[in-house]
C-alpha cells in the first residue's frame, strides 16, 4: 500500500483555515434577505392570538410567516413541521419567521411579534412520566430466574441528562429559487434526505432541487435527520423572491434540532463466584416527544458485549412535551455502555477480581446473541496493548489506595463497541487525458476527514498521487451515497471509490488490450494494476502504459465510471463489530470535589486504518466528548415551565482545553476480509463509547464513591 | 436587538452629563456583558454612552494605595507590575474569570457592573424580579445549584458573578465615583454592591449618572500569603460554584491579619468576618 495507512494532512485543511471553505450561510448570493425564527415561550397549548402588525411596520421587514399564512405541507410521518398549526408542542417551537433586509432587523422585529397562548400544563418531568415499552429482541435464556439463582448479584440504577451536540457551526441554510428550480445550501449530514423532504414539501420534482453541503462545521448527528429550518428558508425565499439566509442562534439550536435523550437505566447482573456472568437484565428508558417516537437502541450493544447465556434488555419510552430527540454521537451505545460498564465494574469490586480480568473471563469469542462468529474481534489484543501502555499492572485494587500528594488517584477501564456497518453507496470517477482526475460521491464530510480518506483510497486504487485527485462531495448532483452517520462512511463510500477505480482500470484496459503491439495486448484484467500513473501487468511490470497514453490510444478525452458498492452477502454469516479498550486515570481533590481526567489510553480495533493522522484526531475528539459527558454536560430543564434552561455555551459546559490532559490512542489493526474489500470498520463513535464509564469507574477507584448520575460534578463528590 | 442611540464621551464630565440628560441610557466600555444582554433583549437601553475612550486606563501608586483606572482592561490590570507585586490575589482572581478574549476587552469598571448570570434573569419569558420588578423569582424554587447561600431574599437568589470583585472585597478596595455636577464619592467596596432585599433590580449603590472612575486598593502586607481559589464545573470559562479570596499577614510567626472573601455565594462578594476573629493571633508555621 502506497497511500493507505500513511499519515496525510487534511486535503481541505488549507481551505478551512483560510476561509475559502464556505459553510451553509456563508455563500455569496445576490441580495440576500435574512430570517429570524420566533420561538414559543410556552411548552404546551395553543396560540390564541398572534399579532405581527408592529413588527411588520419596522424598516427592512419584508415578510412575517406564521401558521396563519405559511404554506401547508402534506403530512409526512409525524415529524415536526414548522408553522403548520396553532398547536404548541414544545417550548422553543418556531411560531413565526421574520424575514428582513438584515439579520439585526429581523431579530429586532422578532421581539415585537406579539403572541398570546392558551397554556396547558406541560409534562417534562421524567420521573413522573408514564413509560411505554418498545418492541425489542426476546430475552435470551431465562434471565430473571438465573439472576435470582446467582450467588453474586449487582443491581444499580443510572441516569444521564439530556445532552446537546453543540457543533461550532450553527445550523442554518441559504435558499434561492430560479424559476421553479430551488437551490439550498444546508448544514446537513445527508443532502439527498433534505432534497426529498423539500420536494415533498413544495410538491415539486426532486430534479428541480439542488442541495449542497460542502463543508459542515461539526454536526455529530444533529443534522442527520432533516431539520425544520431548510424548508422555512426555502419558503421564505419563495415568498420574498430573494435568496434567504436563515441561521439559528446558539440558544435556538437547543430546540432547533434533536438531542441525546434523557436516559434512566437499571442493570441487574448475576454471576458465579468465579466471575462468570450468569444473567444480565439491562433496562433502559429514554424520553421522546409527545408527537413522535424516537428510540435510540440504548440496550442494543450490551447484548453482544459478554458471553452471558441469560439476557434481557427491555426498553421504554417516556413521552414528554419536549422536542423529539435525535441521534447524537454513539447514540444508544455510549449511554448503554455507561450503565453496563459501570455495573461490570461494580461486580468486579464485589468479586474482588481485577476489572480487566473480569472482562476477559467473560470474553465473547462469538456473538452471544446469534452464535455467529465475529468477522474479526481484536478486543483481547486491545486490552493487552492498552493495559501495557497505561501501566495497569501497577494498579492497586482497593479504592482510595492510590495517591498523588493530596490527590486521590483512580484508574478505571471500560469496553467500547460499535457496529461495523456498511450501506450501498455510489461513486464516480472521471480520468481525463490531461491527467486530471475527478472523484465524487454525494456523501458529506462533517469533520472526520472524508475528503481526505476518499482521496487516499482513490490514489491507492488508481495509482495516482493524492495531490492530482480532486474529490468532491456534498451535492445532490453527485451519485447517491448514504448520509454521514453511524460511522458508515469510509466503509461505504470508500468501498464505492475503490470499486469505481477498478472499473476505471477495466475501461482503460479495454482501450488498449485489443491492439497488437500494445504492451498490454491480450492482458487479463486480473493481472493488471494502476501504479504511478501507469496501467501495467502485475506479472510483468515492464509491460506498462501511461494512463494518459491509454486514453490517447483509445482516442477518448476521458473515461468515466459510476460504481455502486453494496455490503457483501458473506457479511450475513458473521457479526461485524468494532471494539476498543479504554483506560482512564483521574486525580481527585476530595476536599473540593474537583476531578481531572489526567490520562487516557485508548486501544482500538476497527479494521484497517486508512489515515492514522485523522483517525487519531477523531479518537481524541471522542475522548474529549467522553470527558464532557462524564464530567460536564447537561441540558437542564425547569419542569414547571417545560423549558430547557442551560441553552448557551456558558451554562452548557463542554470541556475546555484545560480539562484535557494526556490522550493516547493506539490502533490494533485487524485484517478483516469479510467486512468489505478494504477491511474498513467505522470508528467515529466507537472511540467515545466506553469513556464515560471508564471515568466513572476511575472516580470510584479514586474515592470509593460510585456516581451513577452523570455528569459527575464537584457537588456529587462532597 | 432594539435600536439605540450611541455617543462617545471623551471626559468623565461629558459622560456623566450625557447620562444625566438621556433617559434610559447606559455606559458602555468593553461591552462584554452589556451587548450580550441587549442581544437577549434583557437590557434595552435607549442610548449607549461609550466611555471606553476616557483616559482612565492607568494603574499607579498614589500614597498608601494603588489606584487602578476604571477603563483599564482586566488583562492589563492583572499583568501590571504594581498589581502583581502588591496584590497577587487580585491578579489571580482576574485570571480566574471569563476567557482570555473577554478579559482583553473587559474593563475594571465594567467588571464591577456586570450582572448576574442567573438563567432566569437572561430569559425574558421567565419571572425575574431583577429584570422585571414584581414578576417573581423563578430561581428560588427552580434551577439554583449555583445560586446564593448567603444574604438572599424571597425576591432574589442571584449571585454576583465576578471573580475580580471577590479579591477587591478581601483587599478593602475603595471605588471612586463621579456623579452629576462633578460630585465625587469614595465607596468602600463592601458598600458598593448590595443585597437583593426587596429591590433586586439594583445590583449596587450607584445613582443614576454615576460613573466609576477608579478603584484604589490600600497597600498591605498580604502579598506573600494570599490565594484565590475557585471551584467550578470545568477548569476554565465557568462561573464559580464557590470561590475564596484568602490573605494572611504574618509577622514573627504569628498571623497578624486575615482577610477572607467568598464569591459565587451571594448577591455581592461576601466578606467572611468571623474568619478574622478565629484565625488572628494564631501562631503559624510556614
Amino acid at each position: 500500500m502506497r497511500y493507505i495507512g500513511k499519515e496525510m494532512s487534511r486535503v481541505d485543511g488549507v481551505a478551512k483555515v483560510t476561509g475559502r471553505a464556505k459553510y451553509a450561510v456563508e455563500y455569496k448570493v445576490n441580495n440576500p434577505a435574512y430570517g429570524y425564527i420566533v420561538q414559543s415561550t410556552v411548552a404546551k397549548g395553543r396560540i390564541s392570538k398572534i399579532d405581527t402588525s408592529k413588527a411588520e411596520k419596522l424598516p427592512g421587514v419584508l415578510k412575517i410567516l406564521t401558521h396563519q399564512n405559511a404554506l401547508k405541507v402534506e403530512e409526512e410521518g409525524r415529524q415536526f413541521r414548522a408553522l403548520q398549526s396553532d398547536n404548541v408542542l414544545f417550548c422553543g417551537q418556531p411560531v413565526a419567521l421574520v424575514v428582513a433586509d438584515t439579520f439585526e432587523q429581523a431579530r429586532y422585529a422578532a421581539n415585537l411579534v406579539e403572541i398570546e397562548y392558551a397554556k396547558e400544563e406541560p409534562s417534562t418531568d421524567f420521573s413522573a412520566t408514564p413509560r411505554v415499552q418498545t418492541r425489542g429482541p426476546a430475552p435470551r435464556g431465562k434471565p430473571a430466574e438465573e439472576f435470582a439463582n446467582s450467588p453474586v448479584k449487582i443491581e444499580a440504577e443510572y441516569s444521564i441528562p439530556i445532552e446537546h451536540h453543540n457543533p461550532m457551526e450553527p445550523h442554518g441554510a441559504t435558499a434561492f429559487w430560479e424559476g421553479e428550480k430551488l437551490t439550498v445550501f444546508d448544514k446537513s449530514q445527508g443532502v439527498y434526505g433534505v432534497r426529498g423532504h423539500l420536494a415533498r414539501s413544495f410538491n415539486i420534482p426532486e430534479g428541480n432541487i439542488n442541495v449542497r453541503s460542502l463543508f459542515v462545521g461539526g454536526a455529530f448527528g444533529s443534522s442527520l435527520n432533516v431539520n425544520y429550518y431548510p424548508f422555512l428558508a426555502a419558503l421564505a425565499a419563495r415568498e420574498v423572491k430573494r435568496p434567504v439566509k436563515l441561521s439559528l442562534t446558539r440558544r435556538q439550536m437547543f430546540t432547533g434540532h434533536g438531542y441525546r435523550p434523557y436516559t434512566a437505566q437499571k442493570v441487574s447482573i448475576g454471576a458465579d463466584e468465579s466471575g462468570k456472568l450468569r444473567s444480565i437484565i439491562h433496562e433502559a428508558s429514554t424520553n421522546t416527544s409527545s408527537y413522535e417516537e424516537f428510540a435510540e437502541g440504548t440496550t442494543r450493544f450490551g447484548r453482544t458485549l459478554y458471553e452471558c447465556p441469560n439476557y434481557d434488555s427491555p426498553y421504554y419510552l417516556l413521552k414528554t412535551d419536549l422536542p423529539t430527540p435525535t441521534w447524537m454521537r454513539a447514540p444508544g451505545a455510549v449511554s448503554g455502555a455507561f450503565a453496563i460498564e459501570s455495573a461490570i465494574d461494580e461486580l468486579a469490586y464485589e468479586l474482588k477480581i481485577d476489572p480487566v480480568e473480569l472482562r476477559l473471563i467473560n470474553y465473547a469469542e462469538k456473538d452471544p446473541e446469534t452464535g455467529k462468529p465475529f468477522s474479526s474481534k481484536a478486543l483481547r489484543e486491545c486490552f493487552t496493548a492498552g493495559a501495557k501502555k497505561f501501566g495497569w499492572e501497577k494498579r492497586k485494587f482497593a479504592p482510595r489506595s492510590m495517591r498523588d500528594g493530596d490527590l486521590f488517584v483512580g484508574w478505571g477501564t471500560a469496553v467500547g463497541t460499535w457496529g461495523a456497518f456498511q450501506a450501498p453507496a455510489t461513486a464516480k470517477i472521471r480520468v481525463r487525458n490531461d491527467g486530471s482526475l475527478l472523484v465524487g460521491s454525494g456523501t458529506t464530510d462533517i469533520g472526520p476527514g472524508t475528503y481526505t480518506v476518499c482521496t487516499i483510497i482513490a490514489a491507492e486504487a488508481l495509482g495516482i498521487e493524492p495531490k492530482k485527485i480532486e474529490f468532491v462531495l456534498g451535492d445532490t448532483e453527485l451519485p447517491k451515497a448514504p448520509s454521514q452517520g453511524g460511522s458508515i462512511t469510509t466503509a461505504s463510500v470508500g468501498s464505492a471509490v475503490y470499486g469505481a477505480a477498478g472499473e476505471v482500470r477495466r475501461k482503460l484496459l479495454g482501450l488498449v488490450d485489443k491492439k497488437e503491439g500494445s504492451p498490454l495486448f491480450g492482458a487479463a484484467f486480473e493481472d493488471t494494476e494502476l501504479v504511478d500513473g501507469m496501467l501495467r501487468l502485475k506479472s510483468d511490470t515492464s509491460k506498462s502504459m501511461r494512463i494518459v497514453d491509454a486514453l490517447k490510444e483509445g482516442g477518448v478525452e476521458y473515461v468515466e465510471v459510476e460504481y455502486q458498492s453494496r455490503p457483501s452477502a458473506e457479511r450475513q454469516n458473521y457479526t461485524t463489530m468494532a471494539h476498543g479498550a479504554q483506560f482512564v486515570e483521574v486525580k481527585v481533590d476530595e476536599s473540593l470535589g474537583i476531578i481531572k481526567a489526567t490520562r487516557v489510553v485508548e486501544a482500538t480495533a476497527c479494521g484497517r486504518i486508512i489515515n492514522p493522522l485523522t483517525s487519531h484526531s477523531q479518537e481524541m475528539g471522542g475522548v474529549v466528548w467522553g470527558i464532557g459527558m462524564a464530567l460536564h454536560e447537561a441540558t437542564e430543564i425547569d419542569h414547571r415551565y417545560g423549558k430547557m434552561m442551560t441553552t448557551n455555551l456558558a451554562d452548557y459546559h463542554v470541556p475546555v482545553s484545560a480539562d484535557v490532559f494526556s490522550v493516547e490512542t493506539d490502533f490494533v489493526e485487524e485484517k478483516d476480509e469479510i467486512v468489505n474489500e478494504l477491511g474498513i470498520k467505522g470508528m467515529g463513535e466507537l472511540c467515545l463509547v466506553g469513556i464515560p464509564a471508564a471515568i466513572a469507574n476511575a472516580v470510584y477507584h479514586a474515592t470509593g464513591k460510585r456516581v451513577r448520575d452523570l455528569p459527575i460534578t464537584p457537588d456529587k463528590l462532597l | 436587538m432594539r435600536p439605540f442611540k450611541y455617543q462617545t464621551a471623551s471626559t468623565v464630565k461629558d459622560a456623566v452629563s450625557a447620562a444625566s440628560n438621556s433617559e434610559g441610557s447606559k455606559f458602555i466600555a468593553g461591552g462584554t456583558n452589556l451587548v450580550d444582554l441587549m442581544k437577549e433583549d434583557v437590557e434595552r437601553p435607549a442610548a449607549l454612552i461609550d466611555v471606553s475612550r476616557i483616559d482612565l486606563r492607568q494603574v499607579r501608586s498614589e500614597g498608601d494605595s494603588v489606584v487602578i483606572g476604571a477603563m483599564a482592561k482586566n488583562t492589563d490590570t492583572a499583568n501590571h507590575p504594581l498589581v502583581r507585586m502588591n496584590f497577587p490575589l487580585l491578579s489571580q482572581a482576574i485570571f480566574a474569570g471569563a476567557s482570555a478574549q473577554i478579559r482583553n476587552m473587559a474593563t475594571n469598571g465594567g467588571n464591577l457592573m456586570q450582572r448576574t448570570r442567573c438563567v432566569y434573569f437572561y430569559d425574558t419569558s421567565m419571572p425575574c424580579n431583577k429584570r422585571e420588578k414584581g414578576s417573581g423569582c423563578a430561581a428560588k424554587e427552580g434551577l439554583n445549584r449555583m445560586h446564593a447561600i448567603f444574604g438572599w431574599s424571597d425576591g432574589c437568589v442571584a449571585v454576583h458573578p465576578s471573580d475580580m470583585c471577590v479579591a477587591l472585597a478581601a483587599l478593602d478596595a475603595v471605588v471612586s465615583v463621579e456623579g452629576p455636577g462633578g460630585k465625587t464619592r469614595a465607596i468602600p467596596f463592601s458598600e458598593f454592591h448590595r443585597l437583593p432585599g426587596n429591590d433586586p433590580s439594583r445590583d449596587n449603590t450607584l445613582e443614576n449618572g454615576d460613573l466609576i472612575t477608579s478603584i484604589s486598593i490600600p497597600k498591605n502586607k498580604f502579598a506573600g500569603n494570599s490565594y484565590y481559589l475557585k471551584v467550578r464545573d470545568r477548569a476554565s470559562y465557568a462561573f464559580a460554584l464557590v470561590s475564596v479570596a484568602a490573605a494572611l499577614e504574618i509577622a514573627g510567626g504569628k498571623v497578624k491579619d486575615v482577610r477572607i472573601a467568598l464569591g459565587g455565594v451571594a448577591h455581592k462578594p461576601w466578606r467572611a468576618k468571623k474568619g478574622r476573629g478565629v484565625s488572628e493571633r494564631k501562631s503559624c508555621d510556614k
